[in-house]
């Protein structure tokens, strides 16, 4: 279960996030949408504790963050642009990674499998392709099997097999229970995905509840045509 | 326990890059061709060091804060995962700062063990000059450090501060404090001149070497007003604890700046 309260982030006089409170429901699928510049990202920073917080707090299984690091060996991390250290060779990222945080695991080559990238193993991440390094993102997000998931936009340099090979991953996770955070501007994707909708304007939050509701309220048979609604509603 | 996992990797990368292994073979250079043509005295010791106090700033700032910007990926890589940011910015830091120390030492040292100097020289001297190498090179890493992290979104500002700095800080200084002795002469200026002398790390450095050789010839205005008020021994006392002042305030300030930032 992850609470947010009252976050609220500046960046020199811009505010980004105007006192946020958010529930984020454990075992569930939560979608974050909105504009470019609404604040997705800068939430999720907050959450990962990359970005300090003006103000607010976050509650993560009942404990605050701040100050706080082990509550991240919690969360798998996917970042919207992948960037990863040019010299390393994937299986050393991954090694490297496994001894940061004190783990065995050898799902890692499963996944690696999984994504046809097992016989790239040896390549440095400076000779992969934006697509390719989107999947080192995704395997370093599930490989340590965190309780919590969070993806920024995952599918965006995906081609469409990957695509659909990462959905049905992310499906997989979620039917095992896991707290699933995702932002994206393909509303099918979300619409696929998640069960819980989160919708942000510079800052605010429009609408936080079920998906289903969202859809009932404004009359829309798809999640596109009731967010499009939305956006039609807040720019009037 | 994890900040030396990043160690580790650090290392194993700054090997690969191959340009620390040049650094060390520039030092290793000079080394030899100074003790061959200063006859293994007090003289050779004294060249080295002189090009000692100009290259480590240099190299420590600009490479500390161009390293900073480099491992940005690895940075925003690590801040993700279970680590508090202390041990990921002492991880950083050791990662360049002490293979740059290493490598200074190390090319220092070998000609002097291969050349006999090291039995026929006063060993003390030896000494002191490897750890003043140290202590600046850990002092301007930091420094670039800091210039790095004030300026991370722009990497062109960063490097233009910490150039700007060396120049001001290893060349100009001397020049600025000549000039104000030369104005203000009639006044009694000793004491104002000893704090400007105690505000610049690379002096305090350069006071200490000469002080240790007892050379008053070269040790500029400063230089000789430091070995009036304090004599040798307290002297040069007195400059290492200020320089171990001024190594502590670029690592506190940028590890501050490291914890409140924003990635």
């Amino acid at each position: 279960m992850i609470s947010i309260k009252k976050l609220r982030k500046d960046f020199g006089p811009r505010t980004v996030l105007n006192e946020l409170d958010l529930e984020i429901p454990a075992g569930q699928a939560t979608g974050i949408v909105g504009p470019n510049g609404s604040g997705k990202t800068t939430t999720i920073k907050a959450l990962l504790g990359l970005v300090k917080p003006t103000s607010g707090d976050i509650v993560v299984d009942g404990k605050s963050i701040e100050g706080e690091w082990l509550y991240r060996s919690k969360i798998g991390y996917m970042p919207q642009i992948a960037r990863y250290p040019e010299n390393m060779t994937i299986g050393e990222l991954f090694e490297f990674i496994k001894n940061m945080r004190g783990s065995d695991t050898n799902r890692d080559r499963e996944l690696l499998e999984y994504f046809d990238l097992d016989s790239e193993i040896d390549k440095r991440m400076r000779a992969l392709s934006g697509g390719m390094r989107q999947k080192v993102g995704a395997i370093l997000a599930m490989m340590f099997d965190p309780e919590i998931l969070i993806f920024d936009e995952p599918t965006a340099g995906l081609d469409p097999k990957s695509s659909v090979q990462f959905k049905r991953l992310v499906h997989e996770e979620k039917q095992k229970g896991k707290t699933v955070l995702l932002t994206s501007h393909i509303m099918s994707e979300i619409e696929e995905l998640t069960d819980h909708l989160i919708f942000m304007v510079e800052g605010n939050i429009r609408y936080d509840g079920p998906m289903r509701e969202l859809m009932e309220l404004q009359q829309e048979q798809r999640l596109e045509g009731a967010v499009a609604k939305m956006m039609e509603e807040t720019a009037a | 326990m994890k900040a030396l996992t990043i160690l580790k990797y650090q290392w194993k990368d700054l090997l690969r890059g191959k340009w620390i292994v040049g650094y060390g073979l520039i030092y290793l250079l000079i080394a030899d061709a100074m003790i061959r043509f200063g006859n293994a005295g007090p003289k050779a010791m004294l060249s080295i060091s002189n090009i000692m106090l100009l290259l480590i700033p240099l190299v420590g700032m600009i490479y500390g804060a161009l390293y900073l910007y480099q491992s940005r990926e690895f940075t925003e890589l690590l801040l993700a995962q279970p680590i508090d940011r202390p041990s990921l910015f002492w991880g950083l830091f050791g990662g360049l700062a002490i293979p740059l120390a290493l490598a200074f030492a190390l090319g220092t040292a070998i000609p002097m063990i291969y050349t006999g100097m090291i039995v026929t020289a006063n060993l003390q001297s030896i000494l002191l000059i490897l750890m003043l190498g140290i202590a600046l090179t850990l002092l301007f890493t930091g420094l670039g450090f800091w210039f790095g992290l004030k300026f991370f979104e722009d990497r062109v500002k960063g490097l233009g501060f910490a150039l700007v700095s060396w120049l001001f800080l290893a060349v100009l200084y001397d020049g600025l404090i000549l000039l104000a002795v030369f104005a203000f002469g009639d006044y009694p200026i000793e004491k104002p001149m000893l704090a400007l002398a105690l505000a610049n790390p690379i002096d305090l450095a350069r006071i200490t070497v000469l002080l240790e050789f007892d050379i008053s010839a070269l040790m500029g205005y400063t230089g000789a007003v430091f070995n009036r008020f304090f004599g040798s021994m307290l002297g040069i006392s007195v400059a290492l604890s200020c320089l171990m002042l001024w190594l502590s305030i670029p690592l506190w300030r940028s590890q501050r700046q490291f914890e409140k930032k924003d990635f």
